[in-house]
């Protein structure tokens, strides 16, 4: 059984914030899941996608983050209770749902979750996404910690019933990938069917029928801002003229900073759970108890700002500070020295930071940046594409996912990266004006998640340039979650369809489509150099497995390769191919054999045919 | 209770994650509170995974540069970049089996001397404790089991409020059946070792 199924309320389980996350959501009776994969909030649903097979629940891995709120929308609105989970920037391709979603409401709870990425750990960009709860006028809850992160999924679930709205969930990285213990509370039971009641005068959103619903999502936030104010998740700590308002991590960096610095006794602070809409009359209160306020939120002055309006309403004039050069910055995520330096400048007590070893005098220490995996794919299609593309003034758009690392060098082949599926359409632009040859990339995920739209409009509008699938056939970036091209009969699993990526490109009008198998370097180059010659849009479908996603499957049993005596140092292999099983030893290229899979790429580089298989030992 | 911060570096792969749940498994058996946050995703991919702990009545899963009490490397070159982590006081224990980074190879990187590795954290922190754990990951009977091996030494070092029968008892339940007995041997190998490493 699933760990995350245990029925023993009260028990402790030491859980990642994502295990908490789904425990709660589990005890909270949730019945249907869809997600586009995405770090931070991955392991919720692994975790949902293990248990959906053990018992009624749904899970699925949607095409991308609107079609997983679509569907999830559709069981709420039929009085499923649904979560819908994805990081921040997939809220971006959610949103035209998310906005007239807060307009129709649910009949059953619905939790989208999104999970921020403050320092963009493995993101494009660190946008704070409380701020889709005051764009889209719906409720938000943000935990603090694992064990909040659990306690509050239930709440969430109810609130979304008791408001017939869907709630934000807001995490960051930091909860996501936090371990606690967590007690375990009571599982409520799930109601996987549900029934649509027809209502089109609530639910078709024509402009006479949207301009009643918007009056009835404002009469909504009056009533969350009400129950906002009585939250439990907004509560008031310690007493003092002195006041801090915080949310999030912040509050555990603040309540430490409060301790260490020994200013318990005159310092309050106000911790915010539930943060849109943000309950006026409690901040109004705590403030006209202060002499002074300092707000202490990651990302945006999302609060401060607020803070700062409902003082003024309440023509209070007393310091409230947050952002700026000489407190907290915007850019990052908080960590407990900064948070205890800022807040002693503040209150102006004294701090002394711990002192860090003088490290001026340490050597460079080599960069260890991640890279593409020994024998990945992606490594021998940018290979076959550089040689087919040899003197040509050439660009390469790239997209979202594993090969985005290929634009390191020795590679260096993404030029232009900005979200989710975009190639295809910048490689458009980027023909239509500049005379570079254009050559782009996206994955197999990625093409379905919003690559096709680009590509139909490329193909449309009779853009030029070549655009380079890399079928490794799962999501490989995230954990190698399945997508529409996916064979999941290897997965021992049935009842799904599977989707052919050159019947699609086909499909949509591309004239010149080649299929390759990157392993086989002479016949990739071949393909892609006629590729390359044709005048519109082309495509080149790059297939093999991913090396780890095989391994993991026993599909692949790795060979491992070594260098000969006939190599004469050319460094072919190491300067244009850069695979991390090469190593130098005495200033001689040599393979790391537990590290090759034997993809022979660097096999058949080498000029001087240098490179051979490891015999195998007997026995 | 005493707020105790641990900071482990490892390169992708070496098993870092699973040392720092069986620290866990660990305390949560001892009733000491805990708190972990680790690195996924990107870093990953042959990239450094950095695990912070912080034990004690803490709420932050994070540790701040200078606040660290303990630092293991599981790479030499690793545990040097991760000094701003440590202060005077602080201990250090490293592996010495190298691991060149990727970038060497390309000629973007020289390795540093391991002697001036060691050196180095020596002038500048409390303690070093240094020994090749990946060698005795494989006398132990499997070289993966070098996280089990420096599990021992920082269990050595009484640093961490965790007695070795607890430790050994979340090995016993959390690593996978088939490699307990190798993970225990190794365990001691690194809890000796911490002794003679100094």
């Amino acid at each position: 059984m699933h760990k995350l199924l245990t029925d023993q309320p009260g028990q402790q389980m030491l859980l990642l914030g994502n295990e908490a996350i789904t425990r709660g959501a589990v005890e909270a009776g949730v019945a249907f899941a869809s997600t586009y994969p995405g770090t931070p909030s991955s392991e919720i649903s692994l975790n949902l996608f293990q248990i959906s097979r053990e018992t009624d629940l749904y899970f699925e891995y949607s095409t991308n983050e609107k079609v997983a709120l679509e569907v999830a929308a559709a069981a709420a609105v039929s009085g499923v209770r649904s979560m819908c989970m994805m990081k921040h920037v997939g809220v971006n391709v959610a949103a035209d749902v998310l906005m007239t979603l807060a307009y129709i409401g649910v009949k059953g709870g619905l939790v989208i979750l999104t999970a921020d990425d403050p320092y963009m750990f493995s993101s494009q960009n660190e946008q704070d996404n409380r701020y889709y709860a005051k764009l889209s006028g719906l409720p938000m809850l943000e935990p603090s910690s694992v064990e909040e992160a659990r306690s509050m999924m239930p709440y969430a679930f109810d609130l979304s019933e008791k408001l017939g709205e869907p709630v934000l969930f807001r995490t960051t990285t930091r909860v996501n990938h936090s371990t606690a213990a967590v007690t375990l509370g009571e599982m409520r039971p799930r109601q996987p069917r549900g029934d649509f009641v027809k209502d089109p005068f609530n639910f078709v959103c024509v402009p006479a029928v949207s301009r009643k619903l918007h009056v009835r999502l404002l009469e909504n936030m009056e009533k969350a801002e009400k129950i906002a104010g009585t939250s439990e998740y907004n509560f008031t700590e310690g007493a003092g003229n002195q006041g801090i308002i915080c949310n999030g991590v912040s509050y555990n960096y603040v309540s430490d900073a409060v301790t260490e610095l020994g200013i318990a006794d005159n310092t309050k602070i106000l911790r915010i759970g539930f943060s849109h809409p943000l309950p006026q009359a409690l901040i109004k209160d705590f403030l006209g108890g202060c002499e002074k306020v300092l707000v202490v939120e990651e990302g945006e002055p999302y609060m401060e700002e607020a803070v700062k309006a409902f003082a003024q309403e309440a023509g209070l004039t007393l310091p409230i500070r947050g952002k700026s050069a000489d407190l907290f910055s915007r850019l990052y995520e908080f960590d407990p020295a900064t948070v205890k330096k800022n807040i002693a400048a503040f209150f102006d007590v004294p701090y002394t930071p711990p002192v860090i070893p003088d490290l001026s005098d340490l050597p460079e220490i080599p960069q260890r940046p991640p890279t593409l995996c020994a024998g990945c794919s992606h490594r021998a299609t940018f290979y076959a594409v550089k040689k087919a593309a040899e003197g040509m003034d050439v660009m390469h758009p790239s997209d979202i996912g594993c090969y985005t690392l290929g634009f390191l060098p020795p590679l260096s082949m993404a030029d232009f990266v900005v979200c989710m599926g975009a190639s295809a359409g910048t490689s458009g632009g980027f023909s239509k004006v500049t005379d570079k040859k254009v050559i782009s990339f996206i994955g197999d995920s990625t093409f379905f998640h919003s690559g096709i739209s680009g590509l139909i409009n490329a193909v449309f509008n009779n853009h030029k340039f070549t655009l380079v699938i890399l079928d490794n056939g799962t999501t490989a970036m995230t954990g190698h979650q399945p997508n529409p091209g996916v064979d999941m009969t290897k997965l021992n699993m049935d009842g799904f369809g599977r989707i052919s990526i050159e019947a699609v490109v086909r499909a949509i009008g591309v004239r010149h489509v080649s299929v390759i198998r990157p392993y086989k370097v002479q016949k990739s180059i071949a393909a892609i150099k006629e590729a390359l010659d044709y005048d519109g849009v082309s495509v080149v479908i790059s297939q093999e497995p991913c090396s780890l996603y095989a391994k993991s499957l026993k599909e692949l049993k790795p060979r491992a390769f070594y260098v000969t005596d006939r190599c004469k140092n050319h460094r072919t292999c190491l300067d244009e191919l850069g695979c991390p099983a090469f190593y130098l030893k005495d200033d001689r290229v040599c393979i790391d054999p537990d590290l090759c899979i034997g993809c022979t790429v660097c096999v058949q580089i080498c000029p001087e045919n240098a490179i051979r298989p490891v015999k195998k030992t007997e026995g | 209770m005493d707020t105790k911060r641990l900071i482990i570096v490892a390169v992708g792969g070496q098993g870092n994650l699973l040392a720092s749940k069986v620290i866990g498994e660990a305390a949560l058996l001892s009733g000491v509170p805990v708190r972990m946050s680790e690195i996924h995703g990107m870093a990953q991919r042959g990239g450094v995974v950095e695990s912070a702990i912080v034990f004690g009545d803490a709420k932050s899963t994070i540790i701040s540069d200078g606040e660290a009490d303990l630092l293991v490397g599981f790479e030499p070159a690793e545990a040097l970049r991760a000094l701003n982590k440590c202060n005077a006081a602080t201990t250090v224990i490293t592996n010495l089996s190298p691991l060149s980074p990727f970038t060497v190879a390309i000629g973007k990187g020289v390795y540093p001397r391991l002697s001036r590795i060691q050196e180095l954290i020596r002038a500048k922190t409390e303690k070093l404790i240094a020994f090749d754990a990946t060698a005795l990951a494989r006398e132990a009977g499997n070289v993966m089991a070098v996280n089990m091996v420096l599990l021992g030494a920082m269990t050595r070092t009484g640093i961490l409020p965790l007695a070795a029968d607890k430790v050994k008892e979340a090995i016993r339940t959390r690593t996978k059946k088939a490699f307990v007995e190798v993970n225990l041997k190794a365990f001691e190998m690194g809890f000796e070792a911490a002794e003679k490493g100094e």
